[in-house]
C-alpha cells in the first residue's frame, strides 16, 4: 500500500491534497475533523506555523492547498505524534495528513530544505542517511573484543538479527553505543548477527516526509535482504526503524517479528540482573522517544532496565511518558533544525535538556540514536556542560556489567 | 531554445579509490559511479532555461558506470530527449576519444546551446568542455555560474566567475558551448516515484558513432596515492607538557621570546 500521490505519480497523474489524504489508509477520518484545534495547540511548533495542523485539514477540505503546499509549515513537523495522540476524532495526522502534504509538495516540484534534500539523496544513492560508503557499515566494529557475525560475508542462522541503524553504524558518538550493545548481547549469550555492508536504512523518516517512493524502494530492498537469512527476530537500535517495521512494512507484505532493543532486553531481565554487578551511583532521568513511547505506548521497559542497575536512582521529568516533549529529531527533523529555527521555532532538544537538568539528574538516559547528538549539542548551547551528560541505556547497562569501551589486546 | 547537456559518469569519492594491478589507472571495477557534479549543474541550468523560455533539453551520455540511473533521473527532472552513446570499454574514454564521441552526436543534434560541466574530478588531460567547443567550432565561455535568456534574439547572457570574486556578465551569440561551474539554483531533488515513473516511460535513444581515435595525449607511467611528507608532529602528554612543547616550538621559530 503506497502513498496515493506516489502511485498517481508513477502513473503520470496528479492528485489534490484532499484526494491524496482520502486515498490513504485511515484517510477518511479527516472528514470527521471538527476543527477543535487540539492538534494545533498540542503541536510543539503549532504557534509558529503559518498553517498549523488544524488549518492544514481545513485548507485541504476546502481545496485551497496551493499556498499551503509552498509554505514553510510543510517542513516543520518533527513526527512527535502528539497531535494524532490527542485528536478527539482519532485522526492520524502524523501518519496520514503530514506525509500526504509533503508528498504533494514534492510531486509539485517544491524543493525540501537543503539538509533534508541531501539526506534523501544519500538514502537513494547509498542506503544510509549520512552519505557514507556502505562498505564502511561495519567500521564501528573494527578492533572490537567480541565476535561480530557479519551475515553478508558468512550467512548462518542466528537468534536475533540486529539492525544496527545508520547513525549507530557511522556516527562516532553512536558507534560507542553499538560496541557496547555488541558486548552486552555477547555477555548474555545471545547468538546474534548483523547485515554488514548490506544493511540499509528502513526509511521511516522518509515515509513521514512524504518521500514514499524512496520508502517503497527501501522496503523492497530490505524485504529481499531479510528473506536471505535465518533468524528468530529483528532487534533494532533505532526506534524509528522499529516503528516502520511494525506498522508500515506489513502494508507491503513484509511482516517480520521485530523489537526495539529496550523491549527485547526488558524481556530478559532475569538473565540481565545477575550480570549487572557494578553500581552506578547517579540520579538519572529518562527521555521517552516518540516512536517507542507515545506511538507504541511502551513506557515501562526502558525504565525497568534502568531500575535494574544497582545504585541508580530514576527520577521523572515533568513531561514524561505520553506527554513527553519530543527531541525534535524525528520524521526528518534531524535535517530541519536550520529551517525550523529560521521560521520562528526553537530547538526542542534545548528545551528538553533544561527540563532534564531541572530534575536534579546528572544523567539523561536515552534510547534513540538521534537523541545522543541532539541532546549533547543542546547541553553545550544551554550552559549545562559538566552538569548533565547523555547516555544511552545500552551504555549504562554495559557499564554496570563491567563491559566498558576497550580495544582488543 | 533547444539545449543539449553532456552528463558524464565519474568515480564516486565516497568510496576509497583503488589502483589497478598494473599501477597506471584506477580499478574501475571496484569503483562506484555517480553523475559528474558540474554536469549535474549544467542539467539544472538547462532545465531552468527551458522553464523560463520554453524549448527542449536533450541529454547526451556515454554508456558507462551507472549511467541509466542518471538518465532516468534526468528524464524525471524534465529532460525531453535522452541519447546514449555505446561504450564497451571497462574504463572511460581518454579526452580525445570523448571529444570525438560527444562531438559526433552533438553535431547531429544541432542544439543552439550546449552546456557541459566546466570540470570533472577524473579529467587527466584537461577539461572536456573547451576541447569539445573547439571540435564543434563553437564559441566557448567557461567557469560560468549562471545562464539567462537575453532579449536580443539569438543570444544569451552568461555570468563568468573570475578569481577574487569578480563576475563578468557577457552576451554570447548562439550557437555556443558553455562550461558550467554552477547553475543559478542547486540541482533539484526529484522524488523517487518520479524516477520510477521515468524508468517505465523514458525512451533512451542509443546512437551509434564512428570509432574514436585510440591514442591518448598523455601516458600514465605510475598512478599512486599521495605520499605523506611526514612533517606533522603530534603533541602528546598532559596539558602542561603539550603547552611546554608548543612554547618550545614557537620559541625555536622565533615567534615568541
Amino acid at each position: 500500500m503506497i502513498q496515493a500521490g506516489t502511485k498517481a505519480a508513477e502513473e503520470g497523474r496528479t492528485l489534490t491534497l484532499l484526494e491524496e489524504v482520502l486515498a490513504s489508509p485511515d484517510g477518511e477520518s479527516v472528514l470527521g475533523c471538527m476543527q477543535c484545534g487540539v492538534c494545533s495547540g498540542s503541536c510543539p511548533y503549532g504557534e509558529v506555523m503559518k498553517y498549523p495542523p488544524r488549518q492544514i485539514i481545513q485548507e485541504a477540505i476546502a481545496g485551497r492547498d496551493a499556498d499551503l503546499i509552498s509554505s514553510p509549515s510543510v517542513w516543520m513537523c518533527v513526527g512527535c505524534y502528539t497531535c494524532a495522540k490527542r485528536c478527539p476524532r482519532g485522526i492520524d495526522l502524523t501518519d496520514v495528513v503530514w506525509p500526504a502534504l509533503r508528498d504533494q509538495a514534492l510531486q509539485r516540484g517544491i524543493q525540501p530544505p537543503t539538509e533534508l534534500r541531501v539526506a534523501f539523496q544519500n538514502l537513494y544513492l547509498y542506503g544510509n542517511l549520512l552519505g557514507v560508503s556502505p562498505r564502511k557499515r561495519l567500521d564501528w566494529a573494527k578492533d572490537l573484543d567480541v565476535t561480530v557475525r557479519d551475515l553478508s560475508r558468512q550467512p548462518e542462522p542466528v537468534e536475533i538479527l540486529w539492525l544496527v541503524g545508520c547513525y549507530p553504524s557511522y556516527y562516532p558518538r553512536n558507534q560507542v553505543v553499538s560496541r557496547a550493545m555488541a558486548r552486552l548481547l555477547t555477555a548474555m549469550g545471545v547468538r546474534w548477527g548483523v547485515l554488514g555492508k548490506d544493511e540499509k536504512s528502513l526509511g521511516d523518516c522518509d515515509r513521514l516526509f512524504g518521500e514514499e517512493g524512496l520508502f517503497e524502494l527501501l522496503v523492497e530492498n530490505n524485504h529481499k535482504l531479510f528473506r536471505q537469512y535465518q533468524f528468530d527476530k529483528l532487534v533494532l537500535t533505532d526506534p524509528h526503524g522499529f516503528r516502520a517495521l511494525q506498522k508500515f512494512y506489513p502494508r507491503y507484505g513484509v511482516d517480520i517479528p521485530a523489537q526495539h532493543y529496550t523491549m527485547y532486553l526488558a524481556e530478559k531481565v532475569d538473565q540481565l540482573r545477575p550480570l549487572l554487578v557494578r553500581p552506578i551511583e547517579a540520579t538519572v532521568t529518562y527521555h521517552d522517544n516518540c516512536c517507542v513511547g507515545r506511538r507504541c505506548e511502551c513506557y515501562e521497559p526502558p525504565r525497568e532496565l534502568l531500575r535494574l542497575i544497582p545504585g541508580l536512582k530514576l527520577v521523572e521529568m515533568p513531561r514524561n511518558r505520553e506527554i513527553a516533549l519530543c527531541c525534535g529529531g524525528g520524521g526528518g527533523g534531524m535535517w530541519l533544525d536550520g529551517h525550523i529555527v529560521e521560521h520562528g521555532g526553537r530547538r526542542l532538544s534545548d528545551e528538553r535538556v533544561l527540563e532534564a537538568a531541572s530534575t536534579g539528574a546528572k544523567i539523561l538516559a536515552v534510547s534513540c540514536p538521534f537523541e545522543l547528538s541532539r541532546f549533547e549539542d543542546s547541553i553545550k548551547v544551554t550552559g549545562l556542560e559538566g552538569k548533565l551528560v547523555v547516555r544511552d541505556i545500552i551504555e549504562l547497562l554495559a557499564e554496570s556489567m563491567g563491559l566498558e569501551e576497550r580495544k582488543k589486546a | 531554445m533547444n539545449i543539449a547537456v553532456v552528463l558524464r559518469q565519474v568515480p564516486d569519492l565516497i568510496e576509497t579509490l583503488e589502483i589497478a594491478g598494473d599501477g597506471t589507472c584506477l580499478d574501475y571495477g571496484a569503483a562506484r559511479f555517480i553523475v559528474n557534479e558540474w554536469d549535474n549543474h549544467a542539467l539544472e541550468q538547462a532545465l531552468l532555461l527551458k522553464e523560463s523560455r520554453g524549448g527542449s533539453v536533450t541529454v547526451v551520455a556515454l554508456d558507462f558506470g551507472e549511467v541509466d540511473n542518471t538518465l532516468y533521473e534526468a528524464s524525471a527532472k524534465g529532460a525531453d530527449n535522452i541519447v546514449k552513446i555505446p561504450w564497451d570499454a571497462d574504463q572511460p574514454p581518454a579526452l580525445r576519444q570523448a571529444v570525438a564521441l560527444y562531438a559526433e552526436v552533438l553535431r547531429s543534434i544541432a542544439a543552439e546551446l550546449i552546456l557541459v560541466g566546466c570540470q570533472a574530478h577524473d579529467e587527466l588531460e584537461g577539461p572536456l568542455a573547451p576541447q569539445l567547443a573547439f571540435a564543434l567550432k563553437l564559441p566557448y565561455v567557461g567557469v560560468v555560474r549562471g545562464v539567462q535568456p537575453s532579449d536580443e534574439p539569438g543570444s544569451i547572457r552568461v555570468f563568468k566567475e573570475f578569481p577574487g570574486a569578480v563576475v563578468a556578465r557577457m552576451a554570447v551569440r548562439l550557437p555556443a558551448l558553455i562550461g558550467i561551474l554552477a547553475a543559478e539554483k542547486a540541482p533539484r531533488y526529484v522524488p523517487v516515484s518520479r524516477i520510477r515513473a521515468a524508468m517505465k516511460s523514458t525512451q533512451i535513444q542509443e546512437q551509434e558513432v564512428s570509432p574514436p581515435p585510440t591514442e591518448s595525449l598523455a601516458t600514465v607511467s605510475r598512478l599512486y596515492v599521495p605520499e605523506a611528507p611526514q612533517r606533522a608532529e603530534m603533541l602528546e602528554g598532559s596539558v602542561e607538557e603539550v603547552a611546554e612543547r608548543l612554547y618550545q616550538i614557537l620559541a625555536e621559530k622565533g615567534l615568541v621570546r
